[in-house]
């Protein structure tokens, strides 16, 4: 494969283009729904319209409103229908020659989608995720091409860095210097991981883009390893996406036989092969250290660093090691210039972020917004606010690692500093809305719960303090505990949080201090009066 | 210093390819194994496919791989009960994994769970008496959108109440 080729490839795919383009949602959530049964009765009534020379059905990757799944969109009339089932969807072909469509309709042009700014999410929806002719028609692959050609490696890094990207995956370290580290370690053999083991409760955008735009994932981590020097990937990908895994098995294949990975890619010197991992349910493996003991076939336990991944990663060898957001954000930055991407976003977080929006909120789905969009934005607008008239009370960032969010600080714009000042964190993207019926210390529960349940057990402040702190949270929901109690928790908090080994302890206190921060009240109400002991007397005696 | 010779390393005969018990199972893992070229950091891989051919990991089983793979069995195990996804249990004849992701607790997903232990009599991570239904709850199933999300057989089935949870269920028991 050579850069005609791959413009012969685009310009067949487009030449092969119909005129009316049914875009039919595949992704995990819809076909929950059966889209696949809708996608069949699409083909079969353009079929029995004589219509296939006109219209094309497209399986396609999220269409970001999903919770009113199976969505069918029409091109270029810009219709977006709803709710769609196999009985109503021959009536979508019938209403392409001037019928009615039984099928309910959204709006199209709503806040939405037109508040969205995608760059990771730009093929989503819209190329077909099972066939790379499709991702090559929408520029795939141009700048591998252009990277493995015109750049070095050290050019590379250097835009990656004036990019500003940062990691996507939570905390936020800029991807530029994290690739600089990897490439001047020494050493010949290089890894570069790919962590899809998306983990937090509440996140689905990482399952989205890989079962999406598997491409737009390959073609990042084949930039990266040229540029830091790697010439053998993994994916590390949860067991509980058994259709991302599928969808990035074929788009492997489909890569490799067309020289587009593998060896000498684009018929250069570069080599690179890609494996998938299969996690098996551990949410400690997001850690990048843990991750790599699971890639080595073992108990997925964090250690300590220094030293870092970049320096002694997998197998003993410097490793980069990025969340598959951020790979997915590379393609564009090369095809559309790091001057570009570093004028998106604020001073200190650059581009968009994709977040995962669920819970009491009217539209759940995936957003794609740039850096800094004020929090009620998304939640008011694009979201729709809480269904059936109620009210916000608090949004929930960055998982049991993360923090609540009231609503009186709605208007903070969503950057990794403003989420962190409230407590919070960016974290990868999941965003839980809660109106007035949530019971914030339940909340803090059930997330103290999950990581009681998910800690390692290497480290014991973690291992022992999770459950202590989770007997307290209990105690106090069950209307048994003090302020004596209540004191020991915070105590307990903030000793956990300092003492852990790894992110899960380290964070593992999150939401509990942030709804202690700004839901006080709420536990207080809980509290039993101190019984206090008659002087003179032992505490014991009074038991 | 004296000098420790060498332990001289006992040659085990070949092993018989499979298992003793000739159920082809046994063969087909082994070649999946052999595509890993038996090695140790393949060891995640060759339980998912263990799992997937017998539904659960028996003792037996777990030692056949470590044998194989020339592991440690307290490796082999230690791999094992460390990971969620796999079950040294038999399964039921039918599964019911409720999502309990924060987004499906929100939308009520304790109270599918509840209604579904009130009918069955069991917790989740057991499986009925007749060995009909195993009740699951799943940490998060990216299903979101959809909430609460409830899996019946690996199907994942939207938005679910304790109501259509309980009628799913009723299928099963009555079949």
């Amino acid at each position: 494969m050579i850069l005609n080729d791959l413009i012969s490839v685009k310009e067949k795919e487009l030449a092969a283009q119909k005129k009316i383009v049914l875009r039919c949602c595949l992704a995990a959530g819809c076909m929950s729904s059966n889209s696949s049964g809708v996608k069949e009765q699409l083909e079969k009534a353009v079929a029995e319209a004589g219509l296939q020379n006109e219209v094309e059905v497209r399986g396609v990757g999220c269409m970001k409103l999903c919770c009113e799944g199976p969505l069918v969109a029409v091109d270029p009339k810009n219709e977006l229908y709803v709710k769609v089932t196999a009985e109503n969807a021959p009536s979508i072909i019938s209403a392409l020659k001037g019928g009615k469509a039984n099928a309910e309709k959204t709006d199209a042009n709503a806040a939405f989608f037109t508040k969205q700014l995608s760059i990771v999410l730009a093929n989503s929806g819209v190329v077909d995720p099972e066939r790379i002719e499709s991702y090559i028609a929408a520029d795939g692959y141009q700048a591998l091409h252009e990277v493995l050609n015109e750049m070095t490696p050290k050019d590379v890094v250097e835009a990656m860095v004036k990019s500003g990207l940062r990691g996507r995956g939570g905390a936020g370290f800029p991807t530029g210097l994290k690739w600089g580290t990897v490439a001047k370690s020494a050493g010949a053999k290089k890894y570069v991981i790919c962590n899809a083991d998306e983990g937090d409760p509440g996140a689905f955008m990482d399952r989205s883009v890989l079962e999406s735009d598997p491409h737009s994932v390959l073609e990042g981590m084949a930039i990266a390893a040229y540029a830091v020097g790697a010439d053998q990937g993994y994916i590390y990908v949860r067991a509980e996406y058994p259709l991302a895994i599928a969808r990035l098995q074929l788009a492997i294949k489909q890569a490799k036989t067309m020289g587009l990975l593998g060896s000498g890619v684009f018929e250069s010197p570069f080599n690179f092969n890609i494996e998938i991992r299969i996690g098996a349910g551990a949410f400690v493996c997001g850690e990048e250290t843990a991750l790599m003991m699971s890639v080595e076939g073992k108990r997925g336990t964090p250690r300590p660093r220094p030293p870092f991944p970049a320096e002694s990663g997998l197998f003993g060898c410097p490793t980069l090691l990025n969340n598959v957001e951020t790979f997915a954000n590379v393609p564009a930055i090369y095809r559309k210039g790091a001057e570009w991407f570093a004028g998106i976003g604020t001073e200190k977080s650059k581009g968009t972020k994709v977040f995962a929006l669920a819970g009491k909120i009217k539209n759940t789905g995936l957003i794609e917004v740039p850096m800094g969009t004020p929090l009620r934005t998304i939640v008011e607008e694009m979201g729709g606010g809480a269904p059936d008239g109620g009210k916000i009370k608090a949004v929930q960032t960055g998982g049991p690692s993360g923090g609540c969010i009231p609503s009186q600080h709605l208007d903070t714009p969503v950057d990794y500093e403003s989420l962190g000042k409230l407590g919070s964190i960016m974290g990868s993207g999941g965003m839980i809305v809660m109106d007035e019926g949530t019971n914030m210390v339940d909340v803090a529960r059930f997330f103290m719960e999950f990581c009681m349940d998910e800690s390692c057990g290497k480290c014991i402040p973690c291992r022992a303090g999770t459950v202590q702190m989770h007997n307290i949270l209990d105690k106090i929901l069950k209307r048994k505990a003090t302020a004596r109690d209540l004191a020991t928790l915070e105590e307990l908090c903030d000793m956990v949080r300092n003492t852990s080994l790894c992110g899960l302890g380290q964070t593992a206190p999150n939401p509990t201090m942030s709804t202690l921060r700004f839901f006080r009240g709420e536990y207080e109400a809980l509290l039993q009066p101190e019984q206090h002991c008659a002087p003179g007397k032992t505490e014991t005696a009074t038991k | 210093m004296s000098e420790i010779p060498a332990p001289t390393k006992p040659q085990p005969a070949t092993p018989p390819a499979g298992h003793a018990s000739g159920d082809k199972r046994f063969k087909i893992l082994e070649v999946h194994m052999k595509k890993h070229q038996f090695r140790h950091d393949a060891l995640i891989e060759v339980l998912h496919k263990a799992q997937e051919l017998f539904g659960y990991l028996e003792d037996d089983l777990l030692l056949f791989i470590s044998h194989k793979l020339k592991l440690p069995p307290s490796r082999v195990y230690g791999v094992a009960t460390f990971y969620h996804f796999f079950t040294l249990k038999p399964k039921g004849e039918h599964t019911c994994v409720v999502c309990m992701g924060t987004a499906c607790y929100v939308k009520g997903a304790d109270k599918v769970v509840e209604a579904v232990q009130n009918q069955l009599k069991i917790k989740p991570g057991e499986t009925t008496a007749d060995n009909k239904v195993s009740l699951l709850t799943a940490r998060c199933i990216g299903a979101c959108g959809i909430a609460p999300a409830v899996v019946y057989d690996g199907t994942v089935t939207p938005r679910q109440t304790p109501e259509s949870t309980v009628e799913q269920i009723n299928k099963w028991v009555k079949a």
